[in-house]
């Protein structure tokens, strides 16, 4: 890895791209917010928003407008320096992981082969979870820092849980690793598009890691640092302003890219299903195919972000001993027996 | 000067600066939030090394397990300054001279040795998970299955003192 033989026109493609798939995500994330409140309206039998803009499509912006136009409060008894670095640190970790994920395969602009991809690094999926165990420090600073009861619990309940989880995570991802023989998510989408999608060969890995996802985004059923009626608020009840923004908003950008790595570890990535994509960028042009890619790992994405919300207004959240038993009594044993017997086929197999 | 030479020098002052400020932090927290930063730094060396697979489980393990558990048992314990016992001036002594010969003692076993300096300049391979994971379930095989037993006796250890003993329980 020779960092001197970066050359302007590769920094100036890598700093648009990482621009590009910035931006997707904030405004993904945006219109994330304003989806969980029109499904969740749909679901319970009501309007929703609709006053901003045609059918109240400006709803997101108003409520971001509203957010930095608050007062700013730093509570007296707060760490003033970890009060302000929590939201950051939780924004800053959400965000991070998009830069191993392939968006899309190359297109050609200007005779220049370009990735989509901002870094294609040969342990990409322990880049998610070093990068998911940052996340914590987010919850735990920010929640110890507002020195408050209440927060504290909540960062202690939000930390325990997402170390608990990511333990039966990795383990589920183990067998899938065993089959695919590679930590890049490239290799491993490529693989896909070869030999079909993961989900038909791992699917209880894949059931063992949609959960433990559901987890690691504090989303319901597993919201527990934000249970409004045992904790007001969760670990951000001190907060104002845009600061509450961020935290509330790197939720949803975490549920944007988890689904992406859900997406493109289990169904194929970029791949569009029943079609031969060699075959047809002859035809239609590779950057095409690469637009079309991109367009069907979107569609993956939408369907797994509709599936959190879905989940939020259907299951009611689990009590605390309920949280800690499912993660480590079950999750983990179920995420062994799927590992040794994945070894088990694949021994066989090889025979 | 080389890219590589001017991050390793920026990674080695961030590591020695945020070393130091878990020493003198007066708060806990902030110490453990600096150690973090230690890690972080030698994490960047491992890169710069060409020891990936090394460097994410570094950040894995240190930064993102390990350290939420000192965080964890730090925030439940509020420490002040107020509540800590004074130590005396021989103990003060002793923890010094003690350091010291452990510095002096890590100084001259890494001194001479030439195949850490060549790997220090990122010309190595063996940091890649291939390469690691192969001399680890080859020519390691047997320490590798002894480490782990001992990480099993550690945590049926743990699971013992932490299980309540039912005879004790009033109900």
């Amino acid at each position: 890895m020779d960092l001197m033989a970066v050359n302007l026109a590769y920094g100036i493609e890598k700093l648009l791209l990482i621009g590009g798939i910035i931006t997707v995500s904030l405004i993904v994330a945006m219109y994330t917010t304003y989806a969980e409140r029109k499904v969740a309206a749909w679901m319970q039998d009501r309007v929703g928003p609709n006053r901003a803009g045609p059918f109240g499509l400006l709803q997101p912006v108003a409520d971001g407008l509203k957010l930095f136009f608050k007062e700013e409060i730093i509570p007296l008894t707060s760490n003033k320096t970890l009060f302000v670095l929590g939201p950051a640190l939780a924004m800053v970790t959400a965000m991070l992981t998009s830069a191993v994920i392939p968006w899309g395969s190359s297109i050609e602009i200007f005779g220049r082969n370009v990735s989509l991809q901002i870094a294609d690094v040969n342990i990409g999926i322990l880049y998610v979870f070093g990068v998911v165990s940052m996340g914590v420090y987010g919850i735990m600073i920010g929640g110890w820092s507002s020195n408050n009861k209440f927060s504290l619990i909540a960062a202690v309940r939000g930390a325990s849980q997402i170390i608990s989880y990511e333990l039966a995570m990795g383990l589920s991802l183990i067998a899938l690793l065993m089959m695919t023989g590679s930590l890049s998510l490239k290799t491993i989408v490529q693989q896909q598009m070869e030999g079909g999608w993961n989900i038909l060969y791992q699917p209880l890995g894949f059931l063992i890691f949609l959960i433990c996802v559901f987890a690691e985004c504090n989303r319901t059923p597993f919201d527990l640092p934000e249970a409004e009626n045992e904790l007001n608020f969760g670990y951000h009840q001190e907060y104002s302003s845009m600061k509450l923004g961020l935290y509330l908003f790197s939720e949803y950008v975490n549920m944007f890219i988890s689904s992406a790595v859900v997406s493109t570890l289990f169904f194929g990535g970029y791949d569009i299903p029943f079609v031969d994509e060699a075959a047809l960028s002859l035809s239609i042009g590779a950057n095409t195919v690469a637009l079309l890619g991109f367009g069907a790992l979107f569609t993956k994405i939408i369907f797994f972000l509709f599936l959190f919300i879905w989940v939020r207004w259907t299951i009611p959240r689990f009590r605390y001993d309920q949280l800690m038993d499912l993660g480590w009594k079950k999750l983990i044993p179920l995420a062994l027996a799927n590992m040794l017997i994945t070894a088990l086929v694949i021994l066989w197999l090889n025979k | 000067m080389h890219i590589n030479e001017i991050l390793f020098w920026f990674l080695t002052a961030l590591a020695l600066f945020s070393a130091m400020m878990v020493v003198f932090s007066k708060n806990p927290v902030h110490s453990v939030l600096w150690l973090i930063m230690v890690f972080m730094a030698i994490t960047g060396h491992y890169i710069i090394m060409n020891a990936q697979f090394l460097a994410i489980v570094n950040m894995i393990v240190y930064a993102g397990a390990i350290m939420v558990l000192f965080l964890f048992v730090i925030m439940f314990m509020n420490l002040n300054a107020e509540s800590e016992p004074q130590k005396s001036k021989w103990m003060k002594f002793a923890a010094v001279l003690s350091g010291g010969s452990l510095m002096l003692i890590l100084i001259a076993a890494l001194k001479d040795n030439e195949g850490f300096i060549s790997s220090m300049r990122g010309e190595g391979s063996i940091g890649l998970i291939k390469n690691l994971g192969k001399v680890l379930f080859t020519d390691y095989v047997v320490p590798f299955e002894i480490s782990s037993i001992l990480f099993l006796s550690a945590m049926v250890g743990a699971v013992v003192l932490a299980k309540k003993d039912s005879s004790t329980i009033v109900s």
